[in-house]
Order: C-alpha cells, then structure tokens, then sequence
C-alpha cells in the first residue's frame, strides 16, 4: 500500500503531497523534508530505493525528471520495480495533460494535479492504468466546472 | 511593505496569489503576503460570501501547502461538500482531504453529506465522495457507509464499479469485521473487462484475504479459476495501445494477480498447483529487457517462493534471481537481493552460490543495495564460510563510509559471537573491530570480550599486548580505550614482562613507564568521555600495585583529578589517592586481579536485557568490571555487590566472634586497623558489634578477591592454617603441616578442601562436590575434628547464609567429638547460590557443645570459599 506521494522540486519545496495514512502536520514536514534529503542527493547510477531509518517498515522509490523528485513510500514488502513504473506512467499523465508538463503548471494547476492523482490513485492503491482512460475522465470532469 | 499598494482582497484570483506569493524575495515577505491573503479569506468567510467560497478554498489549500496554518477553512469545507453544484463540491472535497484526516472530529460532520452524494444519481457527485471516503475515511464513517458502498460495487458505470472497489479496501482495512460483506461482489467483479475495475477488485480481494480467514476460503474457491484467465489473457494479449508498457500490456495488472495467486497459495497445495502452470508460462515469456517485465518477473518469482511450488518452478525462480544478480542495473540488483533473502528459506544452496557476488554488493557504493546485501550475508554465514566471510566484512570495515560503520559494526559483532570456534580468532575479530570502529561498538559486545578474556588465562597476555598496541595506533576509538585500559590495569604485569607468549606473537618491549604512560595519555585525551576516564583511573591505581616504582608517579597523575568538577572522578581521584599514599600494607590485596567472571551467567544476564540500558542496574554486577561507574561511595574496588552481602550477613543477630577463620590478607587489614585480633582465642569472645562490622568491611575488599584465578587457591589452605599455628612464619612449612595432620582426600579436583574454621580446639574443615548441570548447588560435606584432650558431646552446627543462599543441614554423624583427633564427625550440607556467578558463597557458624558437662559455644564466619561455588 502508498502511503504517501511526495512531488518535490530540487530545493525541497514541496508540489504535491498526498498522504494516504494520517501523519500531524508537523510529522508531515518531518517527512518531507527527510525524503528529500534521502533522494537529492544520490548518485543518478544508483538504486531509485531509498529505506527510510525513521520507519522501519517503509521505503521510497523515488524517480527524478529535470528538476522533480516524485517520490512514493510503500510497504517494505510492495514490488518496487512497479511502483517505479508507476510513477513514470503518472508522470507520463500529467505530461499529456499538460501537454508538456513543467514546474510552473504544477504550481499553478495544483489543484488539478490532486484531481488527476485521484483518478490514478485511491485509498493508497491503484485505479486506473490507461493513461487514455484517465485523460477522458478528466476532460469530462473539466466540462463539469 | 506597503498596505497603501496591497493588491489583495478577496477579489483576488488563485493565479495572482500564487503568482505574488511566489514573487516574494524573504520569508517574511512570504509571510506577510500570506497573513493578509488569510485576513482576507476569513473575513469573507464570517461575511458569508458565496461568489467567491470555492475560490478561497483553493486559496487556502495552496496556503496549506506552504505549511501555514489553516483550521479556520475546514468548516468552509463541509458548507461547500454540501451545496448543490459540481464545482463547489468538487473544490470541497479536495479542501477535505487535504485539510483534514480521520482524527479531526469535525470530521462526523461531513458522513451526511457524503451519504446523499454516494446516493446522488450524478455518477460524478458519486466518484467525488466515493474518492473522499477511500482517502480519509475513519472507522465510524466506514461502518457508517459500508453498505452504501457495498450497493455501489453493482453499479452499471465501471469509474464507479473501481472506486467502491478501492473504497471498500479502506473500510476493509478500518473495520475488518465488515470482509465478509464484500466477498461475494468483489469476487463477482473479477469476471469484468475493464482493466481499472480488474484491478480494484484484485486488490481489494487481497485485502480480503488479509482481514478474514473466511473471505480467503471463499475467494480460493471462487475466483481462482477467473484469476488464472484474466493473468492468460493480459499476458497472452497481443499489443494494446492503451495499457502498454515497454511492450507488455498493463504489467500493473499482471503483478496484482500474481500478488493475489501468492496470498491464495500460500500453504494451499490444490492451489498452488492449479496456478503452476500459469506462473511457469509467466516466467519463461515475459520479456526481461524493460523495467517492466523485470517487474513482473520479480513478483512472479516472489510469487513462486511463497507458495508450495513444484522444485522445478522454484529452479526456473532461483535461476531468474541470478540473472538479476548479474543485472547491470542496481535497481535490479537491488530487487534481486531482496529477494534472495525469502529464497534462503527455501534453498539455501542455491543462494550460497551467488556468495561472492552478494559480498560484493557489500561493498557497492549506493547504500540501498549495501544494506541489502550485509543483511543478506549475516543470513548467509555458517560455520564453514564464518571465518572468510568475517575477514571481508572487517576489511570493508576499514574503507567503508562513516554511515554504514554502525550497521557493518553491528553485524561483524554478531557472526563473531556467534560462530567463533575459538578464542584466539574471536579476540582478533573483536581487535579488529574495535580499532576501526570501535565507536560504534555497543557496550554489550565489549562487555561479553572482556567477560571472554577474563575467562581465558592462556590469552591474557596476547590481549594485552594486542591491546596495547592498537591502542597507540587507534587511540580515537571509545570501546577499543576502555577495554585495553582495563586490560593494562588487570594484566599489566603480563604486558611488561611478555608472558605467556603465543608462538606466532613477536615479544614486544614496554616498560612499566610506558604502560602508564599510554593509560595517562588516554586519561588526559579531550575527547574522553567520563566512563572511560574513570576506568583509566581505576587502571592506574592497579598499576600502582602492579609496578611499585611508578606508585609515585601515578599518585601525581590520580592527585590531579582531585578537583574535577565530575564528581565520579574527583570521589576517585580522593579515593583512590589515599589507598596509594596511606594504605600500602593494604594495597596489593586490595588490587589483586578481578576473580574471574561468570561467562554463562553474562550471556544469560545479556539476552535478558538486550533491550535495557548497560546502565541498568539490574546489568550492573554482570559488568561491574566493564564499567566502574556503578560502584556505590566509598568503595574504592569493584565487587561492590559482595559488601552488601556481607553487609547483609552481619545483620543477622548473631554476632561474630574472633576466631573468624581469618585469611592471611584479613590479617593485615586487622593489624592496621590495630585491632588486636590476631592471635585466635580458643574459645569464642564476644567482641563488640562495632569492630565486627569494620572487619566485615574489611574483608570484603579482600575475601571473594583474594581468591583470584583458581590455581592460586591450594594455598589457601595453608595460609588459614597460620592461625592454629601462629609461631611458625612459614607457609611452607605449614603446607607440609597440613598435609601430614589432615587425611581428607580431595576428591573434587576442581574445588580444593578448605579449613573453614580452625581453633584451639576444633577444626572444621570443608569439601565440595557439584553435580552437574547444577552449577547452582554445591554439597559440603564438613569434617569437625576435636583437638583438644577432652571429648565433646551434645555437638551441635548450626550455619546462617544471605538471604540470596538457600542452605539445607543433613543431621550429623555423631554428636560426639572424640577428643584429640581421633575420628571426625561428618555433616553435609547443601547450599543453593541463587546469584551463582556474581556473589560468592558467604557463612556464618556456630557449634555448641559439652565439655564435661560444661556448655562451650564457638562462631566463625567462613569467608574462604573458593572462586566459583
């Protein structure tokens, strides 16, 4: 199970974050801030897993494009090669919806983003795998507004 | 700032808000935009402003991001959840989720609300809600909407069929009662097409599986067939725009079912062999170019080790691991030596072959695969491969990174304990470690080394030597310092003068001025830490008593602690200064070596408190050695815990009488004192209570001590023998005495027959047998021989123990004592240490008896048990 969806960029500041699991606001920046010091730094050649000291039972699989760190903490036991693919597929949504997905459209469209990971994610598992399928949904749900 | 140019009210869009706030240059500039943006917000709440609500919601929830805080919204939240439109909800929802979670009680409000909209006949209003509960919901909220949920699994449109499905998960994992109400309808949704409703129903009957033991029953019977086709048709399926990835379609929904397949098989064997098959096919074609289908082998193969597969499905997975082994790429390395891990359960050979190369994982530069594989090896070592594998480990020790020591330190430790065969590889092992990482070594590991050396006569001196030297070269590390500290004060003597040498060591020349030299430079070092100082002093002032030349200088080295503002040290300093300065007489029985320590009763004591602190003092006797800083006021040497006991002892109501069985060390301290005790009356005194707690004190320091290594102990008979004849100076003499007066053969070689009580007319002696396996109990048999010229009749014994030793009396032989040695009386006794290992037998007697009618009464305490009862 995700336990939370980090989007952060090469300071640290945060884009997106979607928690799954409860945490205090200030556990949250904790997290946040630790996840971020764990990623930043490693070496492009190394693994995209980082094991988290501060909950023994969790890792992070983290993926970096330009200057993004999307970072996923999942159970200790989950199949990280999936959820490596997973992020790239949401990677590869927000870049269709976007068309061309940068920094700035995140910031700007936040609130769009937490409805587009809604529709690939819930409940900390996944929903849908079509990026096709998605896309549709949204374009509806932006008809709706 | 200006507030004359404030370009916010609540007017403002979304866009110009992020936009000003991100054109800020300080954080206060941040701030102050925000707390405005914020007044403005509130104000349009309390004024009740409809037009802009949903845009201040997303106002807020951008402020939330940048961690300000925003409670006053999450009301505004639950008013937007229930307006009639789409937007405004949809804006409300999302504020829900981000602001609030299921601990916040505002939270009930919303569970009407979202009952109508999971009702709502928009499929859009319905999405909405289901998403919010399946994100946040809280165990009211799920029993509350269970049903509503359960209804929507049936509904026609596939968006909404997928979130119940996820939805249900959440109340699944909430409230794990309610599993059985889904079985059936997640089980019936596994036939779907649809990929996002397949998979929300696969994972939702894992979930099942999880929660109930009942659902597991039922999906095993009821959708494993569906399973196995809908993995058939996803990975049989030819190429499919929409789900593919890196050429195969949906792997996401391929590695679901092979989760599923694992939780259903596992210790099922109808199962497990009705998806063989299957599994078999998914492993030898999937592609292993991509991530992809890399992925989905790894589930695959996690897949087969975790159900009761046929060997040759698990010779294809062990064969797929190597090949990720071999992997250029860490990721999946990585993955490959996670997995090696489950595999050792099932074939241990087949991992020990890919040693070499998960050894070279250890060493890899990313830390995600180094802890993978150091795990991986500690699981991998046994007997026969300990001793290469540990020299790996500890040579990486030495170019490691400073993060991965304590990890790499940790687990050296712990295959050294654990497999070492012999003591001379162990104290190398630990050498080693403790010179490059010795900071990282926990207290219990260096404990259990000096507890092991102590043990090891033969290789005391190659330890201190060792010691000594890794000391000069590492002199940074903490655990290392302690221990050769301790070592140089314990074994100085063997450090100086190279005894007993190991054939493969090579003499060293170290004079009694450097040893010192080397405790004095790690006294003084800055970074030494309280602990540590202290045992350098205590390891001084043994030296002092080791290498009488130096005494003078070492009472200049302990004087200068004297004003130390650490109060451990300065009560050392003054303490230990007036041993070396006032109590020479006393000095040299006082520093004797530490008797040996019970090597058993540690690890046993160290299992029980892995946990607990070292410093706890339940730990305290066990490593009193180790760590000094236990020691109670006023004791100026370690065994602390054999004062209260005998403290203990001397508040029985029975007093002690003079013709204590006085050891030699016993004497010396009474002769200081200057009381006049020396000569042994024959019969019992009745010395004040006063001096016979002085001579307990006393004599503790030197009793259990005195002992010292066992060999040492055939003197002890000799020298109790001074008191029944105090003319004679010789001991040797004596010896021959005793061996000519005394017939008792020492049956138990381990344990030498004492004289435990010895006066002008009567002498007790002692011998001990143990069973074994019962390192507890010792049986005394006691000899009472009458030297005097007159027979005693009405012979009564009576003995007193500490409360931590149980004693049992067998009635005596006779109760008549031949006079002048002519036949002995014989008693057995049975004494039970409860505290074996860290407190010595401890006794007190008493024998009453008749001479001529007459009532005779004699006491002694008997503190010359040997080491180790």
């Amino acid at each position: 199970m995700i336990r939370f969806i980090l989007l952060q960029n090469r300071q640290g500041k945060t884009r997106l974050a979607k928690y799954y699991v409860p945490l205090e606001d200030s556990e949250k920046h904790k997290v946040e801030y630790e996840v971020h010091r764990l990623v930043v730094n490693r070496d492009p050649k190394f693994t995209n897993f980082v094991e988290v000291t501060r909950f023994r039972t969790h890792k992070v699989i983290y993926r970096r494009y330009a200057g993004l760190f999307f970072s996923i903490c999942v159970d200790i036991t989950d199949n990280e090669l999936a959820y490596l693919e997973c992020i790239h597929l949401f990677v590869e949504i927000l870049d269709h919806f976007f068309s061309n997905v940068c920094e700035l459209d995140l910031v700007f469209n936040f609130h769009k983003v937490y409805l587009i990971l809604d529709e690939f994610i819930l409940a900390g598992e996944l929903q849908e795998t079509s990026k096709k399928a998605i896309i549709e949904r949204m374009g509806e749900l932006e008809k709706l507004e | 700032m200006d507030l004359a140019i404030n370009p916010f009210s609540s007017g403002t869009r979304l866009r110009d808000m992020i936009r000003s706030i991100r054109a800020c240059k300080t954080a206060a500039e941040e701030r102050a935009v925000v707390r405005r943006e914020c007044a403005a917000i509130r104000a349009a709440i309390s004024e009740g402003d409809q037009d802009y609500r949903h845009r201040n919601m997303a106002k807020l929830m951008f402020i939330h991001m940048l961690g300000y805080p925003t409670h006053f919204g999450q009301m505004e939240c639950l008013k937007l959840i229930a307006a009639a439109g789409f937007p405004e909800k949809r804006i409300g929802y999302l504020g829900l989720m981000l602001l609030l979670d299921e601990r916040q009680e505002v939270l009930m409000l919303v569970t009407n609300s979202l009952k109508q909209d999971l009702n709502h006949s928009n499929q859009f209003i319905v999405g909405l809600a289901l998403c919010a509960l399946g994100n946040i919901c809280s165990a009211e909220m799920a029993r509350d909407l269970a049903p509503e949920v359960e209804r929507l699994l049936q509904n026609r449109d596939p968006n909404t069929k997928k979130k119940a499905a996820l939805c249900s998960i959440r109340i699944v994992r909430k409230v794990p009662d309610l599993a059985e109400n889904f079985m059936s309808a997640a089980a019936s949704l596994l036939k779907e097409k649809h990929h996002g409703v397949l998979i929300s129903a696969v994972q939702l009957c894992t979930e099942l599986c999880k929660a109930s033991d009942e659902a597991l029953e039922y999906l095993r019977k009821n959708c494993l067939e569906g399973l196995v086709r809908v993995l058939r048709d996803v990975s049989n399926s030819s190429y499919a725009p929409e789900y593919d990835i890196g050429g195969i379609t949906d792997p996401f929904l391929h590695i679901r079912v092979l989760k599923l397949m694992r939780t259903l098989g596992q210790g099922d064997a109808d199962c497990s062999e009705y998806i063989n098959d299957i599994l078999a096919q998914v492993a030898t074609k999937t592609e292993s170019n991509k991530n992809a289908g890399n992925a989905i082998l790894y589930e695959c193969v996690e897949t087969i080790m975790g159900i009761e597969a046929t060997s040759g499905l698990r010779v294809l997975a062990i064969n797929i691991l190597g090949r990720f082994l071999s992997n250029r790429d860490n990721n999946i390395r990585y993955v490959a030596l996670n997995m090696l891990m489950k595999a050792i359960a099932v074939d241990t050979q087949a991992v020990q072959r890919h040693r070499a190369t998960i050894l070279e994982c250890v060493k890899d530069a990313d830390v995600s695969i180094r802890k993978r594989a150091l795990e991986l090896v500690y699981l991998l070592v046994n007997d026969t491969n300990a001793k290469p594998l540990t020299k790996e480990l500890v040579d990486y020790l030495e170019v490691s990174d400073q993060d991965f020591k304590e990890d790499l330190t940790a687990k050296i430790c712990s295959i050294v304990e654990k497999f070492s065969q012999d003591k001379l590889w162990y104290l190398d092992q630990m050498f080693r470690v403790l010179s490059l990482a010795g900071n990282y070594v926990k207290d219990d590991v260096w404990h259990a080394l000096i507890v092991l050396m102590s043990n090891a006569s033969e290789l005391q001196g190659y330890s201190v030597r060792s010691l000594y030297k890794t000391l000069q070269a590492c002199g940074e590390q903490e655990s290392l310092v302690r221990v050769a500290v301790w070592c140089i004060g314990e074994y100085g003597e063997m450090l100086v003068n190279n005894i007993s040498m190991l054939d493969m060591e090579e003499p060293i020349t170290v004079t009694e001025s450097d040893a010192v030299d080397a405790v004095e430079v790690t006294l003084k070092r800055y970074s030494a830490d309280v602990t540590t100082r202290a045992m350098c002093l205590v390891s001084l002032l043994k030296l002092s008593s080791r290498f009488p030349p130096t005494s003078e200088r070492i009472k200049e080295i302990v004087a200068q602690n004297k004003g130390n503002t650490v109060l451990e040290l300065q009560q050392r300093s003054i303490e230990f200064s007036s041993i070396i300065q006032r109590h020479q007489s006393i000095k040299s029985s006082l520093l004797e070596r530490m008797p040996v320590l019970d090597e058993a009763n540690y690890l046993v004591k160290r299992a029980a408190s892995t946990q607990a602190t070292v410093s706890s003092v339940k730990s305290a006797p066990a490593v009193t050695p180790g760590g000094p800083l236990k020691l109670p006021n006023g004791v100026a040497k370690p065994p602390a815990a054999p004062l209260a006991d005998l403290l203990d002892l001397s508040s029985d109501d029975a007093p002690v009488t003079t013709s204590a069985p006085a050891t030699a060390p016993k004497d010396f301290l009474q002769d200081l004192l200057g009381i006049g005790l020396t000569d042994s009356s024959p019969t019992g005194g009745a010395p004040s209570t006063s001096t016979d707690l002085l001579m307990d004190l006393l004599s503790i320091g030197s009793s259990p001590v005195q002992n010292g290594p066992p060999t040492s102990n055939v003197n002890l008979p000799g020298i109790a023998e001074t008191k029944s004849a105090p003319v004679s100076p010789q001991v040797v003499d004596l010896l021959d005495g005793l061996s000519s007066s005394t017939s008792i053969p020492d049956e138990n070689a381990a344990y030498p027959t004492i004289t435990a009580f010895q006066s002008a007319t009567l002498r007790i002696t002692f011998s001990f047998k143990k069973q074994p396996g019962k390192p507890q109990e010792t049986t005394i048999s006691a000899s009472f021989t009458n030297l005097a010229t007159t027979t005693f009749t009405d012979f009564v014994f009576q003995a007193a123990v500490p409360k931590f030793i149980q004693l049992r009396l067998d009635p005596a032989s006779s109760s008549t004592l031949p006079a002048g040695g002519n036949g002995s009386v014989t008693q057995s006794l049975t004494v039970t240490n409860n505290q074996h290992g860290q407190k010595p037998l401890a006794m007190r007697i008493r024998m009453s008896y008749k001479v001529n009618g007459e009532d005779r009464l004699e006491q002694g305490q008997i503190s010359n048990f040997p080491a180790g009862l």
